[in-house]
């Protein structure tokens, strides 16, 4: 428990650290990965397997490629070019790599391990978090199922492009 | 425990001292993120499943915000065309 767990909290802190200095919002999005994949190892280490996948596919995997669809969408200008050449440089992505990979290691170190957490921590299983999901919290999962469909609705309102109505004689005086 | 106090610090941190719409959505992440590593720790700490069920909440929470956000900063950005959280303070119309 102790080092594995200091080496990834490390990781999250420094991680973190890096995504909230950037200035390029590619590069704090690939920091921001890290640090939600280390994040996703201390929920291992802290005996919660399954909400430690779940991190990783909605939060580094989902909601990530909804935000760098969003940066692509943006379209930022011919400046991409050179940025795109700017991104291949190995300096840029050597710090994440190495970061994924020692978080990789310490993964595959505990499951190899195969132990029994640390005194004061107790495994709850899937089992139990789905007997109470689907017990006690039910209406709270019909209420987060309206709020994702209220999300839909919302974005695909928000994010509709308005149809010009304009005249066009008077487009040009409007802008 | 204290992770999770630091992740935050830092999440806050960063969405008052940058102008950046984007930035400032991704410490909301950060924010978020960190709340549910001290619902998964309270979980284990306690032995109860009720902690992991609230990460499972604040998941789809997350997803609903970041889209919704999502869509208003491209409004924004196509309004004023530039992603400066100043730009929007007025809101005229």
């Amino acid at each position: 428990m102790g080092v594995t767990f200091y080496i990834a909290a490390a990781i999250a802190v420094l991680s973190t650290i890096m995504v909230l200095t950037r200035f390029n919002i590619m590069h704090a999005l690939l920091w921001l990965v890290v640090s939600l994949l280390s994040v996703a190892v201390i929920f291992y280490l802290y005996g919660a397997p399954f909400m430690a996948s779940l991190e990783i596919i909605v939060y580094a995997g989902a909601i990530m490629v909804l935000i760098i669809f969003f940066v692509m969408m943006l379209n930022l200008g011919p400046e991409m070019y050179r940025q795109e050449k700017q991104w291949l440089k190995p300096s840029l992505w050597l710090f994440p790599a190495v970061f994924c990979v020692i978080l990789l290691g310490e993964l595959v170190y505990l499951i190899a391990q195969n132990r029994t957490p640390a005194t004061g921590i107790k495994v709850v299983e899937a089992k139990a978090v789905g007997l109470s999901l689907y017990g006690p919290y039910l209406l709270a999962v019909e209420l987060s199922a309206m709020l994702l469909m209220a999300g839909i609705v919302g974005a695909y309102h928000l994010g509709r492009q308005k149809k010009k109505t304009v005249h066009r004689f008077l487009e040009s005086n409007v802008s | 425990m204290t992770l999770a106090g630091i992740l935050f610090t830092l999440g806050l941190v960063s969405m008052l001292i940058r102008r950046n719409m984007i930035f400032m959505l991704l410490s909301v992440e950060v924010m978020l993120n960190a709340a549910g590593l001290a619902f998964i720790v309270a979980s284990s700490h306690w032995g109860q499943p009720d902690g992991q069920v609230m990460f499972m909440f604040i998941l789809a929470m997350a997803a609903a915000e970041v889209s919704v956000g999502l869509a208003l900063i491209l409004q924004l950005y196509h309004q004023l065309k530039t992603l400066d959280s100043d730009a929007a303070s007025r809101m005229t119309g």
